[in-house]
């Protein structure tokens, strides 16, 4: 199990972008619920701005895909 | 350290050899030409596409059969989000834009196949598609607006003092749309791909099996839902980006 | 973009080949941190050829084959469906359009068989006009004939009543030993049967 200093950190960072990702998820439902709650209150609107949905949850998506990358980088490629 | 570790608990975890490109016949260099595991699913993309917008629709029957129906609602899919996003002008780019979104979507779904390889998990892939939608879509903005395309960055909305601000920030934003366009198409395909991989990996300890197999099975079900989903999200925000060039005013 | 991930690949390559040359005997550890597949580099000429190869295909036969073939038939079922509605658009117009000759030809049965019964109505007024006309006539000559016979036999009876009377006056006036001047006997009898037989 004796690895070096830098494997340590690798991983360790590894793990910090992780937590990105979650920041990710805290995007992705807070889009989805703010649009559930404003298409419950008038759900005759909603069925037109289904896509805006789908463009906000994938631009807030795309930020804990870059963490995920990071990720990814920093574990193979560091 | 990853081998020691495989050997002190019998778990194999290698969640990214299934990216790897081969040839398919031998195992000699990777050249440009050399027909990959890349060539043999674009391949069987590009013939489950023909297979259900060609051969499907070949009877051309006022009510359609099954083939036809989903030939016929992915094209109105495509149609109507291009309608409704970059308006009538955007329809003259359908054919490409169809082309894209069946592409991804098929290969997605292709990818999700026992033993598959997915294409869009690659950067290279995505980047390329990506790519080509940004510059055609500059190209096109510039062609259709001239200068005015570089409305697109000066934000008259905006009080006038922070508009060279926002302009750099315009700038920014849109050179990093095709990063972000194609990392987030491959970017979930991979991560579906290796966590689907790594509950695999669990299965080989007897006691978390079960636990492992039932989250396989959750993750794939997941998984279904973002190819479509990732699908979409690309076809969406070429047909944003398209709206962008033919009307930059904001 | 590409070129940015080419060199970041490529320093990629150049570390792990330089990680794999120094720890050869670590091979294990060489094949597992190979790199991320989707960084290697010497694959993208291979992936980016074999993908601009399909895209080509898959326009070409989108665009030309089955694009239009989807749109065709798309319009060809709004056609129909159209052309459907326009039927039974015509088909109800049509029907409403018999209604409206059955109503007519109702309507028009019936003033006829009004003005028929008007007609037949007309005829036996007339012909019971002239029934009533023929039998008051009838009636009329029956009663003035009538008439004429009891006026005659009133006369016949008056002018008996004064031969009768001029008979008994002059029976009476020789029985009584006067003569019996004939027109005087007359003149007296009519002065006063003028009185009893008005």
């Amino acid at each position: 199990m004796e690895g070096n200093i830098g494997e340590l950190g690798q991983y360790i960072g590894v793990g910090l972008t992780a937590i990105g990702m979650g920041g990710a998820a805290i995007g992705v439902g807070n889009v989805a619920g703010n649009f559930l709650s404003g298409a419950l209150r008038n759900p005759s609107a909603a069925a037109g701005q289904t896509a805006t949905l789908f463009i906000g949850m994938a631009f807030a998506e795309a930020l804990g895909i870059f963490s995920f990358l990071v990720a990814l980088l920093l574990m193979f490629a560091v | 350290m990853a081998t020691e570790a495989e050997q002190a608990t019998g778990l194999t975890f290698h969640p990214m050899d299934q990216f790897i490109v081969k040839p398919l016949f031998g195992a000699g260099e990777v050249h440009w030409y050399t027909p990959t595991n890349v060539t043999l699913w674009m391949a069987v993309v590009a013939l489950a596409i023909i297979a259900l917008l060609v051969m499907g629709t070949r009877g051309r029957a006022i009510v359609p059969n099954r083939a036809q129906s989903v030939a016929e609602l992915s094209y109105g899919m495509v149609h109507k989000m291009i309608e409704d996003i970059a308006g009538k002008e955007g329809l003259k780019y359908f054919p490409y834009i169809m082309t894209l979104f069946m592409f991804i979507v098929f290969s997605n779904f292709a990818g999700l196949l026992p033993k598959a390889f997915t294409v869009t998990s690659h950067i290279a892939v995505t980047g390329v598609l990506a790519l080509a939608v940004f510059i055609s879509v500059t190209a096109i903005g510039f062609i259709k607006n001239g200068a005015h395309f570089l409305d697109l960055f000066w934000v008259r909305s905006a009080p006038l003092a922070i508009r060279p601000v926002l302009a750099v920030i315009e700038v920014i934003s849109y050179f990093v749309r095709p990063v972000s366009h194609s990392i987030r198409l491959a970017g979930n395909m991979i991560a579906g791909h290796a966590v689907i991989k790594v509950f695999a990996g669990f299965a080989a300890i007897a006691a978390v099996a079960p636990v492992s197999i039932l989250a396989v099975v959750g993750m794939y079900a997941f998984e279904i839902l973002v190819a479509f989903i990732q699908a979409y999200v690309f076809t969406i925000l070429t047909c944003v980006y398209l709206k962008d060039a033919l009307h930059p005013s904001h | 973009m590409i070129s940015l991930l080419q060199e970041a690949a490529h320093s990629v390559a150049e570390h792990t080949e330089a990680a794999a040359a120094h720890g050869a005997d670590a091979a294990g550890h060489a094949a597992e941190s190979a790199g991320l597949p989707q960084l290697d580099v010497t694959t993208f000429a291979n992936q980016i050829f074999w993908l601009v190869v399909t895209m080509l295909v898959l326009y070409w036969v989108l665009s030309k084959v089955a694009l239009p073939r989807i749109a065709a038939v798309i319009s060809d079922r709004q056609g129909a469906i159209s052309g459907d509605l326009m039927a039974a658009e015509e088909f109800k117009q049509k029907a409403r359009e018999a209604e409206a000759a059955y109503d007519k030809a109702l309507a028009d049965a019936r003033s006829e068989a009004n003005k028929i019964v008007a007609a037949n109505r007309a005829e036996i007024q007339k012909e019971l006009d002239a029934a009533i006309a023929k039998a008051d006539a009838e009636i009329a000559a029956r009663a003035a004939e009538s008439e004429k016979r009891i006026s005659e036999i009133r006369a016949s009876a008056a002018s008996d009543a004064r031969e009768v009377a001029r008979d008994v006056t002059a029976e009476l006036v020789s029985s009584f030993g006067g003569n019996a001047d004939a027109a005087a006997v007359d003149q007296a009898v009519d002065s006063r049967m003028k009185g009893a037989l008005q």
